[in-house]
């Protein structure tokens, strides 16, 4: 498990401010389909969490709306509207299922991922 | 062991159903030692249907949509019917009745509600063809038959139906005649003031009105058919003749069989609408309580439930019945409440009339004028609710009484919901009462939908849908509850109110709507809605940066998404009429990027299986030849379907394509809080569904005409018939204000349908905004539409002429692959997506 590492992505301008982008992604297994997401008012903060919807059964997490419920930042899939916290990965609907989480940074211009 | 009790009811109209319907709802809290069995047994082919608003079967409704019973909803209740029987004869010792063909039942209990029929005056020649009635379904098949061969039509009587009967001849195209013996129309309900201001309006609608004729004779003419010969020596032409001299009660039966009878007719009852015999109840109008038959249906239906609950051992009373009615003859208001006439000794009146606009008003007052005794109201009726309270409820009038009705008295005591007693009748024609509405609110309904449902209240004539969500309203603020209409944790606004917020103080993006007026991130129900708003108001490309987080994943991609990721394209295609080189490009590009083609039910054409890095190659090659984008991902005008109209039709008589394509391309293009469906009809056959539609218009030899806020779909709605006869301007401006009112007052997500169905007042209020300027808000809207008609722009054309738009129709942002989750298997020539198991195989296979 000890190859994780910090894996640079894609420029920082390649996001969208409150809005997503899939990358593609290397791990030890295979390659992993990652959701992004640049969240905030004023201060942006990046999210990463598994791109595949559980229940909807397709890749599509990155093209769903972002918000907050109650204190928590989330993403509405945009197959079938349940929330997914970008910060634990769990489906605020059904609580049994949820989805990957990658920690994210912004280093020097990059989006950066640890996987 | 529980016993049985049959209990036989004769006659399934409006007032034996709602017995029947009482019966079964109030046994449920009875005794249930005693089994009751009900049986209905009516002389008709079909059960009840709704007859005060039968002459809507004209402008659109069917039987069905009339009906307010059926087969099963009677299977349900154990309730059995027997249709085409007419009892002939009752046994009233050995208690069983006799029905046509010899076939007998046994009763308990006999209820007869036979209702009544048209009463035609002993004139000659009164029996010929086209002599026709009005009361039955059958009699409007018939009188729409007559008028296909007839230009002139008459209707002898002025009264309340014989003005609804008048209506309907003018809806069917004739030229309309009322002949009406007294020298006033509506001589029951309203005085000769009141008589003479109808006239006028009614005149001025084109029915010609003849009062003070008696008529003598009906001879054929050489001229038309017939000709009315009147007891002055003047005379009438006509084609058709529809008698409503008023009703008699149906009550043969009960005279065979011996029951008291009033002198000219109808069955005595007491206060527990029980007849001479103790067995037997009479209800509705063939029923004489207190030598009075009622012409009413809410009269009707107490005497229904005081029947029922005497069967069942409780004793309620009638003991006669409030006569006001409030009602739209020919789109003019009328309204009568109480001792219209001021017959109560003593009694003062004041008087209001405004020759030039047609309103007169009247009020009945006590000798101290303390007590409101009855009113007139005509052209303007929006006093009557506050009027009939003061009256039913002996409410003390104010120290002028006139303030009531005169229009400029500033301080015009306005009667609120907490100023009534709990006796209050809210709901004349259901009969409930403020009481019965606080007692539902307490049970836990907190709406005005919830009230209908469980009081009935405003589900009648529906004159009372304002008060009873006063009252309902002022019930749920006295408890603490807050009528919650927040659209979402973070904004505690409706959309309406957020659209009048983005008007109002011209806010252009989210952000600021955020900053201003809301808390926390936004969230996937007010994101879009506030998008669709801001698109509503500015029409800015909806894929700005700052409006792109916004959208929809359907808005995001210009596409519609579909179950495995993967997206469908629409072009539009106007009116469904295209090119044949349009054609073969659409067919060209499918085949090229392996997409499945479907065609809509919209008249369009829909290609299914496009990735997501696919979309601007096909769009680009689809702007190439001259398509743009159908907006079949938006919540915005989808498409205007339409026949071929009288370009190549037989019977056409109008130019339905070119409308069609007028329209579509004026309106394409505009976010509203859900999708709009239109279509244009070249005739009346309506090939293209128009009354199916958010917006439909059906050409007339004389021009269009348009119907509002149908809906196929989930909950289909008949579209309501909104003018007639519009040339191209008025059709087009009527269109405009209609489309923008609802983009303005409409909740998220709410179809025009349902819109209406909430609007209080609903369509007449809808009419007056847009027709008569109610809130002189029409300049503004129009203005608005043109903005919208301006900056329209294909979105498809702006994306791909922009490289920076482009990157996002990438499935990775750091790769070139392809999503390999998307896979196709071929079914009947197409591709489709791979169902879960199938993608297994597949990738097995690729494995080996």
């Amino acid at each position: 498990m000890s190859n994780q590492q910090w894996q640079r992505i894609c420029a920082e301008d390649a996001l969208c401010d409150n809005a997503g982008v899939c990358a593609l992604i290397a791990t030890e297994q295979s390659e992993q389909q990652v959701a992004i997401f640049k969240v905030g008012k004023t201060q942006q903060q990046v999210y990463a969490i598994g791109n595949y919807d559980p229940i909807g059964k397709a890749n599509v997490l990155y093209r769903g709306i972002v918000g907050s419920v109650d204190e928590q930042i989330v993403v509405a899939s945009p197959l079938y509207k349940q929330h997914f916290s970008l910060t634990s990965g769990q489906c605020l609907q059904a609580t049994e299922v949820s989805v990957p989480v990658y920690p994210a940074r912004i280093n020097q211009g990059y989006v950066e991922l640890f996987a | 062991m529980s016993s049985l009790k049959q209990i036989l009811v004769v006659g399934n109209g409006m007032v034996g159903h709602h017995f029947v319907e009482q019966l079964v709802q109030l046994k449920e809290n009875t005794d249930k030692s005693v089994t009751y069995k009900i049986t209905v047994l009516s002389a008709e082919p079909r059960l009840a249907y709704d007859r005060v608003h039968l002459s809507e079967y004209f402008s659109g409704k069917t039987a069905d949509d009339l009906a307010l019973t059926n087969l099963d909803i009677y299977a349900q209740w154990g309730v059995e019917v027997k249709t085409s029987a007419k009892v002939i004869a009752i046994d009233k010792v050995q208690r069983f009745v006799t029905i046509e063909g010899g076939e007998t039942l046994a009763y308990d209990k006999l209820v007869i509600a036979t209702g009544s029929y048209p009463f035609v005056p002993p004139i000659k020649g009164n029996d010929q063809e086209h002599c026709l009635v009005y009361r039955t379904i059958e009699d409007l098949e018939a009188i729409q038959a007559s008028a296909q061969v007839s230009n002139v039509g008459v209707v002898i009587g002025g009264g309340l139906l014989g003005l609804e009967a008048a209506n309907a001849l003018k809806q069917l195209g004739l030229e309309t005649h009322v002949v009406e013996f007294a020298p006033q129309l509506m001589a029951v309900q309203i005085d000769q003031g009141g008589g003479a201001v109808l006239k006028d309006k009614i005149e001025e609608l084109g029915v010609k009105v003849h009062t003070q004729k008696a008529t003598t004779e009906i001879v054929k003419s050489d001229q038309s058919r017939y000709k009315l010969v009147f007891s002055d020596d003047t005379a009438l032409e006509t084609d058709l003749i529809l008698f409503s001299a008023g009703i008699r009660p149906h009550d043969e039966l009960a005279k065979v069989s011996d029951l008291a009878m009033g002198e000219r007719g109808g069955i005595v009852i007491n206060n527990q609408c029980l007849t001479s015999d103790e067995n037997i109840y009479a209800i509705g109008e063939c029923a004489l309580w207190n030598n009075f038959i009622f012409g009413l249906v809410a009269p009707g239906y107490q005497m229904a439930k005081v029947a029922a609950s005497h069967i069942l051992g409780d004793v309620n009373s009638f003991t006669g019945a409030d006569m006001s009615t409030k009602l739209k003859l020919m789109g003019v208001d009328v309204g009568s409440i109480g001792d219209a006439h001021g017959k109560t000794p003593l009694s003062q009146s004041y008087t209001f009339e405004n020759q030039p606009e047609g309103i007169y008003k009247k009020i009945v007052v006590s000798e101290d004028k303390t007590q409101l005794l009855g009113a007139v109201l005509v052209g303007d009726t929006s006093d009557y609710d506050t009027l009939l309270q003061y009256m039913l409820n002996g409410l003390t009038l104010p120290e002028a009484p006139e303030s009531l009705i005169l229009p400029m008295a500033t301080d015009k005591p306005a009667l609120g919901a907490d100023a009534l007693p709990d006796s209050a009748i809210i709901c004349s024609c259901h009969n409930v009462s403020k009481g019965d509405i606080v007692q539902a609110v307490e049970q836990g309904a907190c709406d005005v939908n919830a009230i209908k449902q469980c009081t009935k209240a405003s589900t009648g004539c529906g004159g009372c849908a304002a008060l009873v969500k006063n009252v309902t309203d002022s019930e749920l603020a006295a408890r603490g509850v807050e009528v919650n209409t927040d659209l979402c944790e973070h904004f505690a606004y409706s959309r309406t109110e957020l659209y009048h917020i983005v008007k109002a103080e011209k806010i252009t993006t989210f952000d600021q709507l955020l900053e201003k007026h809301g808390k926390g991130l936004g969230c996937e129900i007010c994101k879009p809605t506030a998008g669709s708003i801001l698109a509503s108001v500015w029409n800015d490309y909806v894929l700005k940066d700052q409006h792109l987080p916004l959208q929809d994943t359907n808005d995001l991609f210009l596409a519609n998404m579909q179950k495995d990721g993967t997206y469908s394209v629409v072009p539009r295609i106007p009116g469904g009429e295209i090119t044949p080189d349009k054609l073969i490009t659409i067919g060209e590009v499918a085949k090229k990027y392996n997409l499945y083609t479907k065609i809509t039910g919209g008249q369009r054409i829909d290609l299914f299986g496009a990735r997501v890095e696919q979309l601007p190659d096909i769009w680009r090659e689809l702007i190439d030849a001259g398509l743009e984008t159908g907006h079949a991902y938006g919540k915005s005008l989808r498409t205007v379907k339409s026949c071929v109209g009288s370009t190549w039709c037989r019977y056409g008589v109008q130019d339905s394509v070119s409308m069609a394509l007028l329209v579509e391309n004026r309106y394409k293009g505009l976010r509203s809080p859900h999708k709009i469906k239109m279509a244009v009809s070249g005739c009346t056959r309506e090939c293209a569904e128009a009354q199916s539609k958010d917006i439909g218009v059906i050409a007339t030899d004389k021009g269009w005409n348009l119907y509002v806020c149908g809906n196929g779909g989930m909950k289909p709605r008949h579209a309501d018939l909104f003018a007639t006869d519009l040339d191209d301007v008025s059709l087009i401006q009527y269109i405009d204000r209609i489309l923008m009112f609802y983009v303005a007052t409409a909740d998220r997500l709410q179809r025009t349908s349902v819109w209406l169905e909430n609007l209080e007042g609903g369509l007449d209020y809808l009419k007056q905004v847009v027709i008569d300027d109610h809130l002189g808000i029409n300049a503004e809207l129009e203005s608005q539409m043109a903005h919208i008609v301006g900056s329209y722009q294909c979105e498809w054309k702006t994306t791909i002429e922009d490289p920076e738009k482009l990157k996002r129709f990438k499935h990775y942002v750091n790769s070139d692959k392809s999503d390999d989750n998307i896979v196709f298997v071929t079914e009947r020539e197409q591709i489709r997506p791979a169902r879960f198991d199938e993608k297994i195989r597949v990738k097995t296979i690729e494995a080996i």
